[in-house]
């Protein structure tokens, strides 16, 4: 094993490390509240060819794997990007699993982001990822996966987490694929899903952790910095491993996908998507708690992770059902004896 | 990054897996657990046999030369089958001291032994007064002729019943700050001024308390310089970096719990793998067992290419609390029955999980408590400002 980031690896770090720091700062983040994405901040990745990553070369795009995928939205995570990569990231790669060659063609040369219904869906994608500004989605209804191409409404439905999520019509959907097949490249997307999420929820953890050192750094009360209390020091030095296990579980888990070993992605991107959950949610809280009454003012940054920790996970469901999807999948059903 | 086990690593661990499926029978096992003394002469000898005592020892000092990933390789393998190793653990340490800083003497008359699976040592740290804060013990060395006599009262030394020599942590100067008054001894157990007295522990492991009433050694027993003790304690503690100990027991713990509840019922006839709850807590150990044993790896990684961080804290505290957990929830799940010990007949997984509800005090205080490992973290993975 080695934990040794190649040149390449390293190069994608250091490349959507200082693009996201420069492109997606606090004020843009707020700025984008409203609508749940920055179009400004997403023509610049798509003109980085950010979206198109981990599409294969043959189809234009990037052909990197799933873990310079992950490293590179840790970093959007890292500064709360308002634009729906992780969702455009993994239905690329869908259209390119199911053979859309023309479909996945026009989405590179459009440049609008592409998203998933998350849920199978009847007639109606609820809260739909990026529902509120994304032309284009892939969803499963009954066993048919299609694309459904219509009008963003252009507005999200309110929300505590600034998501860009709406309610989208599959009616008109055009079919990409049936059957098992559509069922189980859906599946696939979906697990890319879970580990690219936690990616960024590792990417949360860790920039709200560096505020909440800084913070207890600076802050004085009782003539000295609060960060030289040891309850306060023993609160946040829970956290370097657990980031740093949460930053390993999803980049082993990629990697094994990069190396042919699919079966293990879907238990691998539950854990991840459920240690990264629950770690994302434990040091935002304590963070902003440490942060004393200033944590609830707007004008503090930790709030935006705070409520972001709880949102991004939540657009798949209650994270508890990982544990359940885990279960199924390691023990067999319930019931199965 | 490439996540791909390294086939020296893969070799080596069935070496280990060989040796101990021969050596650790169940006999050994019973003995153990009739006698808490965690060490097996057969199986040491068996492991001295294959050098393996040696394996930090760089090969210019003659020993293996086996770097981070191994040794952690080797306590992994050790940790999952249940071995008694303290008398490894403490060997190789003190081998991998007295290689580094042993006179002619200490090689000849105790690093040869040692190696050879002869003798084993204890290790005289902790006092009634001083756990965490080591450097202030208390245990006398006072200078008498050409030699010391040695004073004091040391706590938590377990295999004194077995050990040919203590490792002793005694203090030779009161007037200069506690780091630098402090001196490294072997002492001989079979001195009659060294007294020791038994401690059953909570999870029937045998320690024990040794008295050092006015002991008389030569000069050619003292360890490193004379106040240099600190510089001898980083050099042991340079022994465990990257060998996070205590990060592969989830990893037994839980394969034990999922071995005994595939087949598991409750009093109505349920399989308890049924039961939602039961499941939820297997599914949250087994995400637990994943990062500990990353964070190990991790921090096998870091030092064998010379990354100075805390990785070795990080895995120790994450992993032995994450065990301490596992180890409530999961004797939780098996009802009633979790209260049975090892010796009722139909105790669940042979009371493997109620023994790791004992056990798991033990791994978050021993090499350090999870206290010692936030401090340690907090300073300098985080820098946050000087502790008050």
């Amino acid at each position: 094993m080695d934990l040794t980031l190649t040149d390449d690896q390293a190069a994608v770090v250091e490349l959507f490390s200082s693009f996201f720091a420069r492109e997606s700062s606090p004020a843009v983040v707020r700025a984008s509240e409203a609508l749940g994405f920055a179009p400004m901040l997403w023509a610049r990745l798509q003109a980085l060819g950010a979206g198109a990553i981990s599409v294969g070369e043959s189809f234009g795009g990037g052909g990197a794997g799933l873990l310079d995928a992950a490293l590179a939205v840790e970093q959007a995570g890292r500064h709360l990007a308002p634009v729906p990569l992780v969702e455009h990231i993994v239905t690329s790669r869908l259209l390119e699993r199911v053979g859309a060659a023309d479909e996945l063609a026009g989405v590179l040369e459009r440049g609008d982001p592409v998203s998933l219904a998350l849920r199978p869906v009847a007639t109606t994608a609820h809260l739909l990822p990026g529902g509120a500004v994304v032309p284009t989605f892939a969803a499963l209804t009954g066993e048919r996966l299609v694309l459904v191409r219509s009008e963003a409404p252009g507005v999200p439905t309110p929300n505590g987490s600034g998501l860009a999520v709406a309610d989208r019509s599959v009616v008109d959907g055009a079919p990409l694929a049936r059957g098992a097949s559509a069922v189980g490249a859906h599946s696939t997307a979906v697990d890319e899903w879970r580990l690219l999420t936690a990616a960024m929820l590792v990417g949360l953890a860790d920039a709200a952790l560096e505020i909440g050192v800084a913070y207890v750094s600076e802050r004085h009360q009782f003539g000295v910095p609060i960060g030289s209390f040891q309850a306060i020091q023993h609160g946040l030095a829970e956290f370097p491993g657990p980031v740093s296990g949460a930053r390993l579980l999803v980049a082993r888990a990629a990697w094994r996908a990069d190396h042919d070993e699919n079966d293990r992605l879907p238990v691998d991107a539950s854990m991840a998507l459920l240690f990264a959950t629950e770690l994302a949610r434990s040091v935002t809280s304590r963070v902003l708690h440490y942060h004393g009454g200033y944590g609830v003012m707007e004008e503090y940054d930790i709030q935006l992770h705070y409520r972001r920790a709880r949102g991004w996970p939540a657009q798949l469901g209650d994270p508890a059902a990982e544990l359940d999807r885990v279960a199924r999948l390691l023990y067999g059903p319930s019931g199965g004896r | 990054m490439d996540f791909a086990r390294d086939p020296a690593i893969l070799a080596f661990q069935e070496e280990v897996r060989a040796v101990l499926a021969e050596h650790l029978t169940t006999d050994v096992l019973e003995r153990v657990d009739a006698t808490g003394t965690h060490h097996d002469w057969g199986l040491h000898r068996a492991i001295a046999a294959r050098g393996w005592l040696a394996a930090a020892l760089p090969r210019e000092l003659g020993g293996q030369g086996r770097g981070a990933d191994q040794l952690a390789a080797l306590f992994r393998e050790v940790e999952l089958a249940g071995a008694p190793y303290d008398g490894m653990a403490n060997t190789m340490m003190v081998a991998f001291v007295l290689g580094h800083l042993g006179s002619a003497f200490q090689r000849a008359e105790v690093l040869a032994p040692l190696l050879a699976g002869d003798a084993i040592p204890c290790l005289g740290y902790s006092e009634p007064d001083s756990g965490s804060d080591v450097a202030a013990a208390a245990t006398s060395a006072v200078r008498t002729g050409d030699g010391w006599t040695i004073t004091g009262q040391k706590m938590f030394t377990s295999l004194a019943e077995e050990a040919r020599w203590a490792f002793l942590l005694t203090r030779t100067n009161q007037d200069v700050p506690k780091h630098r008054g402090l001196t490294f001894f072997l002492v001989p157990m079979d001195d009659p001024r060294v007294e020791v007295r038994p401690v059953r522990t909570l999870s029937g492991k045998r320690t024990n308390i040794t008295f050092y009433d006015g002991v008389h050694v030569g000069d050619e027993w003292r360890v490193g310089e004379v106040d240099d003790g600190w510089q001898v304690m980083l050099v042991a503690l340079a022994f465990e970096r990257g060998v996070a100990g205590g990060v592969s027991d989830i990893t037994a713990l839980y394969d034990a719990a999922l071995a005994h509840l595939r087949d598991a019922v409750d009093d109505d006839g349920r399989h308890l793998l049924d039961d939602p709850h039961v499941r939820s807590r297997l599914v949250r150990v087994a995400i637990d067992k994943e990062v500990a044993e990353l964070l190990g790896d991790r921090a096998a990684w870091a030092a064998v290419n010379g990354i100075p961080n805390q990785e070795g804290a990080e895995a120790k505290l994450f992993g032995t609390e994450a065990f301490g957990r596992a180890a409530g929830a999961l004797l939780d799940a098996l009802g009633p029955a979790g209260l049975l010990v090892h010796a009722a007949l139909d105790a669940p997984a042979g009371g493997t999980l109620e023994h790791a509800y004992r056990y798991a005090p033990i791994l978050t205080t021993a090499g350090g408590t999870s206290e010692i490992q936030k401090n340690l973290i907090a300073e300098r993975t985080l820098g946050l400002p000087r502790r008050r």
